[in-house]
């Protein structure tokens, strides 16, 4: 599949955002965030800054962006239709629990509750973003018990990065977040290594002669093309380029993404400047995510391209 | 709605069914389905760069050719693609506008190209890579079972069917009513042994192909003349054209 620079964004940056939300609606619900009055509604508005980015360039992926708000009805049969409106529906909660923060306090019954709401409403987001690719039956390497779990970690991952990087910014220091970052980073690092294990022993289920009906006929190999040029199909569907590569990007990914940001999670937890060590973890994870999100489709096989023999 | 209609028992399913025994792998088909559809119902289907050196467009037909080795020999198997208009068809439901759409009243797949906000989320839903996209109107383009000539009341009842069977010199596609047991479809793929395509994913393709009605074609081996076996007189003949 073809890796769109919109999509990347998507899905790397609202993993970010929704995620930073859900840590801070976590944590004010069990009262662990600092008690300063102005940094969780300056959190809550950096994560819906990442979310927003996400989803703006989201829209810039469609041929007809002036119609995307047609995309909010059809949230009975599709996922991207009800991403769009969880994507929404989290605004008014993040922003309700901001601001009762604010007037309220941050031990009100209202803030906790609804920081409970932009916790469920965040991670309820990257479910919906993350189905739309488990759902996808011709492309066996997202249409497994992987993808939903993993993106769900990888969100909770880079919330948790996020979240170490604003709060060492404003406090200095940041154990507790730096830790829960670690933590994440090797959870998601090792989910990763698992999802490649099993893409890579996977058996296709589709082959050549069932795709022509003619299995039972004997061995089927391509002959002749319909056309000599790329079209629509093989340039979206049969994008091929960088697998040769994908060896060097896994361990490109995989050190970018969670090994660096561990070990300078694991500096920013034992106090070596943590204002510097976490905002780099969070960098590096930035990064890494986005080669890792890169592979997620160059890697993915749709099942239409066999038709060309590729 | 994209969700999809509820099966009705006895509904009607209208369909294509591909004999890929007789399809010669012309082309024509492609072709007349691009002539037609240009000016029909999801006019225009672009062409980007027609005369330059990477010519590309949106067709609702390729056709490909394939080998199918058995023992005993091998065979050609031209094989045209295009929608198969399934019962379970995916690209409908994951449609987050409600532009693609499977009709109640014979099945066809279609989508309303003034709600379509081209995210293309439905080609990558299709197995079969049946949805081309038009790049200059951003939005998403498909076979329609030429609905514009099969419903056609100013066309003769004869020409009445889509412009990939009308064309076919082999008369390798047929269509009608795949729902009626009784059809002449229908009987042909329950003779024949008509297939579907990737059975496997489940999504109930209503176009069937007919598989070939030999695997291979054992063929003697080439018959060349010898050079000393030739009359006397055809030997004259070819020493003086060959001057």
């Amino acid at each position: 599949m073809i890796p769109a620079s919109s999509i990347l964004l998507l899905t790397t940056l609202t993993g970010f955002g929704f995620g930073l939300l859900a840590w801070l609606g976590l944590l004010a619900a069990i009262g662990g965030l600092p008690d300063s009055r102005l940094f969780a509604p300056v959190a809550v508005i950096v994560a819906l800054a990442f979310s927003g980015a996400g989803l703006a360039a989201s829209v810039l992926h469609l041929g007809r962006p002036e119609r995307a708000w047609r995309a909010f009805s059809q949230w009975r049969s599709s996922w991207l239709s009800r991403e769009g409106i969880a994507a929404m529906a989290t605004w008014p909660p993040a922003l309700a629990f901001a601001g009762a923060w604010w007037w309220l306090g941050p031990q009100a019954a209202a803030t906790r509750l609804l920081g409970v709401a932009a916790l469920a409403m965040g991670l309820l987001t990257v479910g919906c973003t993350a189905m739309i690719y488990a759902s996808l039956k011709p492309i066996r390497q997202w249409n497994n018990r992987h993808t939903t779990p993993d993106h769900l970690l990888y969100a909770v991952f880079s919330g948790a990065v996020l979240l170490a990087a604003l709060w060492s910014l404003w406090f200095g220091a940041a154990r507790g977040p730096a830790l829960a970052a670690l933590a994440a980073a090797l959870l998601a690092g090792v989910a990763k290594l698992a999802y490649w294990r099993f893409i890579d022993h996977q058996a296709p289920l589709t082959t050549l002669a069932s795709a022509t009906g003619l299995a039972s006929l004997g061995t089927v190999r391509p002959l002749d093309q319909p056309h000599f040029t790329e079209n629509y199909v093989l340039r979206e569907m049969g994008f091929r380029i960088a697998r040769k590569h994908a060896r060097k990007l896994r361990h490109i990914a995989l050190m970018l993404a969670f090994a660096v940001p561990a070990l300078l999670a694991l500096l920013a937890a034992l106090g070596a400047v943590p204002a510097l060590t976490a905002p780099l973890a969070a960098l590096s994870a930035l990064l890494g995510l986005l080669v890792e999100r890169w592979l997620f489709f160059a890697e993915a096989t749709h099942v239409s391209a066999i038709y060309y023999g590729r | 709605m994209t969700s999809l209609p509820p099966p009705q028992p006895g509904a009607k399913k209208l369909g294509l069914v591909i004999d890929l025994d007789t399809c010669v792998g012309c082309h024509a088909c492609a072709v007349n389905c691009k002539e037609w559809n240009t000016g029909g119902h999801h006019a225009p289907l672009p062409d980007y760069e027609p005369y330059g050196k990477e010519p590309d467009g949106v067709w609702f037909n390729r056709i490909h050719s394939y080998e199918v080795e058995a023992d005993g020999g091998s065979k050609t198997v031209n094989f045209p693609r295009s929608c198969l208009h399934c019962e379970q068809p995916q690209c409908v439901t994951v449609c987050p506008t409600g532009a693609s759409y499977k009709r109640a009243e014979d099945g066809i797949v279609l989508v309303d190209t003034d709600l379509c906000i081209g995210c293309k989320l439905c080609s990558w839903a299709c197995p079969y890579g049946a949805r081309e996209f038009d790049e200059d109107q951003g939005v998403m383009k498909k076979c329609t079972l030429c609905i514009d000539r099969i419903y056609n009341e100013s066309l003769p009842e004869a020409e009445r069917e889509p412009a990939c069977v009308a064309t076919c010199p082999s008369r390798a596609r047929h269509f009608g009513d795949l729902g009626d047991p009784e059809s002449d479809v229908s009987r042909l793929v329950a003779e024949r042994g008509g297939a579907d395509l990737m059975a496997e994913l489940g999504y109930r393709p209503t176009n069937k192909y007919l598989p070939p009605r030999k695997a291979a074609i054992a063929a003697k081996p080439l018959e060349r003349p010898a050079a000393g076996g030739a009359s006397a007189l055809l030997r004259l003949i070819d020493r003086v054209l060959s001057r």
